[in-house]
């Protein structure tokens, strides 16, 4: 994300380049070198035999694809992965889907309490998870979700922060649009659909790419829900690997990596709406 | 086509009220322009009309039924906005083609529409383009073809030319009316620009503080205001308004000789309004109002100059031929001849005749 925002720059400014700026490139550089380590040695482990692992040269003496076979040959960790995509991909299309009916009600629609639901809303968002776990698991146990795919997913199936989203991005999109439709004939819910999601796909980008890397990479709550290892999540699963008689790193790090793979392709593909998401949404990346 | 009648109509928000009780009646086919300031209640009656905004009270009847509690698209009208409202992630053709969207036409009657709406708004070479790279012109046109391909029985125009530059207006204007003429259509068109009211306008509406308070023809309000509001208003520049008092007789201006005019019976303090146009720069000669003042400032406009001339406390602006350009700090005579005065009494603005 950095190099590219960073070259226009470097090739515009070339024959001005000030200590100032060498010392952010520097910095920069720094920060990138301690990001990409870790995702280094987990790419070196995963090439790496048992009796390897604890060598920590960057480059394996022996590169091998054998984990990899282990890991992909072994059917737990396909149907792993496979709990993984359904979930992040079935909390994405929900959270896209309600978060944006929210959003649009509470920007676009007049009505009594409409503020005093978007406080309710919103003060949700200063609750940290871990409060909100033996709550999620009680609800879970009462209604009989637990050890079940819709107990992994039904807390996060809207959100407080995709809600508000939505909503500071609906307020952008002008009334006439909606009025010119409503006199065209078209009913709410296809006005909401046809006229005003298009015009907030930026956002809607933002949104499905938060929530779908939040959800794939989602460990606590999935570890607390889950009982048989058929309905782990990838990063729960992938966890199970060291419970056993020993601790397999190779192996940890061969399913890490293979569970990266989903994450850069998302992150490649949509990164301009990532930046643009964070920018619009006023977070930190 | 309809008659769009306005009976007692209100609109209240809470305890304000924002239209006050206004009737009116556009006739089958009338292009009729609301004009006035900003907040003066012609949007929000322009709304009403459209089903936009719930009516507080009184009628409105389209082509003779109450449509009060009817939904905007069971009015069949249609509406072009102020920033025109097209799609951005829609085509030209596609565009145009929503408004029928909840048309029961089969895919090829639809089709042909559109390609009929776009050959009638000259938007055929555009109709795979996205609004983004249409110019500002083209896009009103869009959102106009839009409101045309579901021939509605009425057009309305929510202030459609405000985005545009004055020389597009200019063309956009001419291009409103010689549609209007093809389709006879009724319109009815909202707008503060009293330039865009008078040259469009079959009937202008002229609106205050949610109240009319005068309809008829541009040339009606133009020669005969009912009151200084529309006086001023209509007209550009804007009508003079001088001091004066009115008694035996006899008119008095400060600054101002009055002389062989027929005056109204009418005693007690008045406003004067004269029109630049009427008020030429050069000596007074025959009957009428003669003034002398310093030159204040010039507006050459090629064809005319408008002086700004300081007459007693008032500054008003006359007119000279375009070759004439005075000098500013220069004193120049100043005349209106009879029939060029509109009097209007002081106290409640209302007019009291011309003379």
């Amino acid at each position: 994300m950095s190099a590219t925002t960073v070259s226009p720059e470097l090739s515009a400014n070339r024959r001005d380049i000030r200590p100032g700026r060498i010392i952010v490139w520097t910095l920069l550089f720094i920060g990138g070198l301690i990001m990409i380590t870790p995702l280094l040695f987990m790419f070196s482990t995963s090439l790496k035999t048992s009796g390897q692992v604890y060598d920590l040269r960057l480059i394996p003496l022996a590169p091998t694809i054998d984990n990899y076979i282990k890991v992909l040959g072994d059917g737990r960790f396909m149907q792993w992965f496979f709990n993984s995509t359904l979930i992040a991909v079935t909390v994405t299309l929900s959270n896209v889907f309600f978060d944006s009916m929210v959003g649009y009600t509470l920007a676009k629609f007049q009505f009594r309490g409409r503020y005093f639901i978007f406080l309710a809303i919103l003060s949700t968002l200063m609750i940290p998870t871990e409060m909100l776990v033996i709550p999620w698991y009680l609800m879970a146990s009462q209604l009989g979700w637990l050890n079940s795919y819709w107990g992994i997913m039904f807390p996060g199936m809207m959100t407080a922060f995709g809600t508000f989203l939505m909503k500071q991005f609906f307020e952008g999109v002008p009334d006439d649009f909606l009025e010119a439709a409503r006199i065209d004939g078209l009913n709410e819910f296809t006005i909401w659909w046809k006229v005003a999601m298009p015009m907030v796909v930026p956002a809607i980008s933002a949104l499905a790419i938060f929530t779908f890397l939040g959800n794939w990479t989602a460990f606590f709550w999935p570890l607390i829900v889950t009982t048989s290892k058929e309905l782990y999540t990838l990063p729960v699963g992938i966890s199970s690997f060291s419970a056993e008689a020993s601790i397999q790193w190779e192996l940890i790090m061969t399913g890490a990596a293979i569970g990266t793979i989903p994450t850069l392709l998302v992150f490649l593909l949509l990164q301009r709406y990532i930046v643009r998401g964070v920018m619009l949404a006023g977070l930190k990346g | 086509m309809a008659k769009i009648e306005l009976q007692s109509l209100v609109k209240s928000y809470g305890k304000t009220q924002a239209v006050h009780g206004i009737d009116l009646t556009v006739e089958d086919g009338e292009f009729v322009v609301f004009v006035g300031p900003s907040g003066c209640g012609k949007s929000t009656t322009l709304r009403m009309i459209a089903g936009l905004e719930d009516i507080s009270g009184g009628n409105l009847l389209i082509g003779g039924e109450v449509v009060n509690q009817r939904e905007p698209k069971q009015r069949n009208i249609a509406m072009v906005f102020q920033n025109y409202a097209i799609y951005p992630h829609k085509t030209v053709g596609q565009n145009i083609g929503f408004g029928l969207y909840t048309s029961k036409l089969s895919k090829e009657e639809k089709q042909q529409r559109i390609l009929a709406t776009a050959k009638i708004l000259g938007l055929e070479p555009l109709l795979e383009r996205r609004p983004a790279a249409l110019s500002g012109g083209q896009r009103q046109r869009v959102a106009i073809g839009r409101a045309m391909v579901r021939d509605p029985v009425a057009f309305l125009f929510d202030e459609p030319l405000s985005n545009l530059d004055a020389q597009l207006r200019a063309q956009m204007r001419m291009e409103i009316k010689s549609l209007h003429r093809r389709l006879g259509t009724t319109i009815v068109y909202v707008t503060h620009d009293q330039v865009e009211a008078m040259t469009m306008a079959d009937k202008i509406v002229v609106m205050r503080d949610g109240h009319i308070l005068q309809v008829g023809t541009p040339t009606d309000l133009y020669e005969n205001p009912n009151d200084v509001f529309t006086a001023r208003f209509i007209g550009s520049p804007s009508m003079n308004m001088l001091e004066g008092k009115l008694g035996g007789g006899t008119l008095s201006i400060e600054g101002a000789t009055i002389s062989g005019l027929t005056l109204p019976a009418h005693q007690g303090e008045v406003l004067v309004g004269v029109r630049p146009h009427d008020l030429v720069v050069g000596d007074a000669g025959e009957p009428g109002l003669g003034a002398t003042g310093i030159v204040e400032a010039v507006e050459p406009l090629g064809s005319e100059t408008l002086v700004h001339v300081q007459v007693g406390k008032t500054q008003i602006i006359a007119t000279a031929p375009g070759r004439v350009v005075p000098k500013v700090g220069s004193t120049v005579s100043i005349n209106a001849g009879s029939g060029s005065l509109y009097l209007f009494d002081k106290a409640s603005e209302k007019a009291l005749g011309r003379a």
